[in-house]
């Protein structure tokens, strides 16, 4: 098995409130993050992709075909955006890492032709990420 | 789709302290060959990276597998307070009869952290330069 990796960045902004909770909750729970206005972060994006070489070109997947579903899936929908208020597929949630990492997952793994998703990486910040896999599947 | 999906939740922290690689279990030249530069008596020092990652459910309310504020805080009273600008060998009362290499490093933080009540402590990753990386993720069972 072979896993390739490839990177993208995308910049958007977001805030963290959940409306069930008080404002007072929303401050202690969420901090800086609960600022109503929002803020924003550069997102670096792993996506890995788990497959054997096919034996004619070499590839597990094309990368220029990942490169064009990354783009349509997730450049195109998240980067410069609201998370809040312009992604569809984050409404009702809170748009912390977690959750835009699983949002990814679910919108990449159909899209994914040959071999299979196997990993998403999220980083936030360089110093604050979430993964997401199938259980069991972690490891590279 | 989203069932059997795990999500993990990665923290970088820093600290910079020093350390001197001597066993008590050998000879002064069998340190200075099996350690090199790294047994002078007056130590030295690095910049470390601690990599933290934890696992669980999300929880809807929050979106958060853990609070990170309060994963930020047991992580700075166990192991940022206690090792940051510190002599690991001095100072650490865990290594006063362990060698303080990153190995050994890495265990320990792993063992301040694994009762972290929030979220499973999955595994640690510690860099002790750019080019050194060790990980632990405890025993296998």
């Amino acid at each position: 098995m072979v896993y390739l990796t490839r990177k993208l960045e995308f910049s958007a902004s977001h805030l963290y409130h959940n409306p069930a909770f008080s404002a007072e909750e929303n401050q202690r729970i969420f901090g800086k993050c609960n600022n109503p206005h929002g803020h924003g972060h550069n997102y670096t994006l792993e996506v890995t992709v788990a497959g054997e070489p096919d034996p004619v070109t070499g590839m597990v997947l094309d990368l220029k075909e990942l490169k064009e579903i990354l783009e349509r899936e997730i450049t195109q929908r998240m980067d410069h955006r609201f998370l809040n208020y312009e992604v569809a597929e984050l409404k009702g949630q809170i748009p912390t890492c977690e959750n835009i990492a699983r949002v990814i997952w679910n919108l990449l793994e159909p899209k994914i032709s040959k071999g299979r998703l196997h990993k998403v990486r999220l980083y936030e910040t360089p110093d604050l990420y979430a993964d997401c896999y199938r259980n069991g599947a972690h490891g590279a | 789709m989203t069932e059997g999906l795990k999500i993990e939740l990665g923290r970088c922290y820093r600290f910079s302290a020093s350390h001197r690689l001597h066993s008590s279990k050998l000879s002064e030249e069998e340190n200075r060959r099996v350690y090199g530069k790294c047994n002078n008596p007056y130590g030295h020092g690095h910049n470390y990276v601690v990599e933290v990652s934890v696992s669980g459910t999300v929880d809807p309310a929050t979106g958060m597998i853990a609070n990170l504020a309060d994963l930020d805080g047991f992580v700075e009273r166990e192991v940022i307070e206690p090792f940051d600008h510190k002599s690991l060998n001095e100072d650490v009362a865990a290594f006063r009869d362990n060698v303080p290499t990153t190995e050994n490093i890495c265990k320990e933080i792993f063992e301040r952290l694994r009762h972290f009540p929030e979220a499973k402590l999955e595994r640690v990753r510690v860099e002790e330069t750019g080019n050194n990386t060790f990980e632990y993720a405890g025993e296998e069972l």
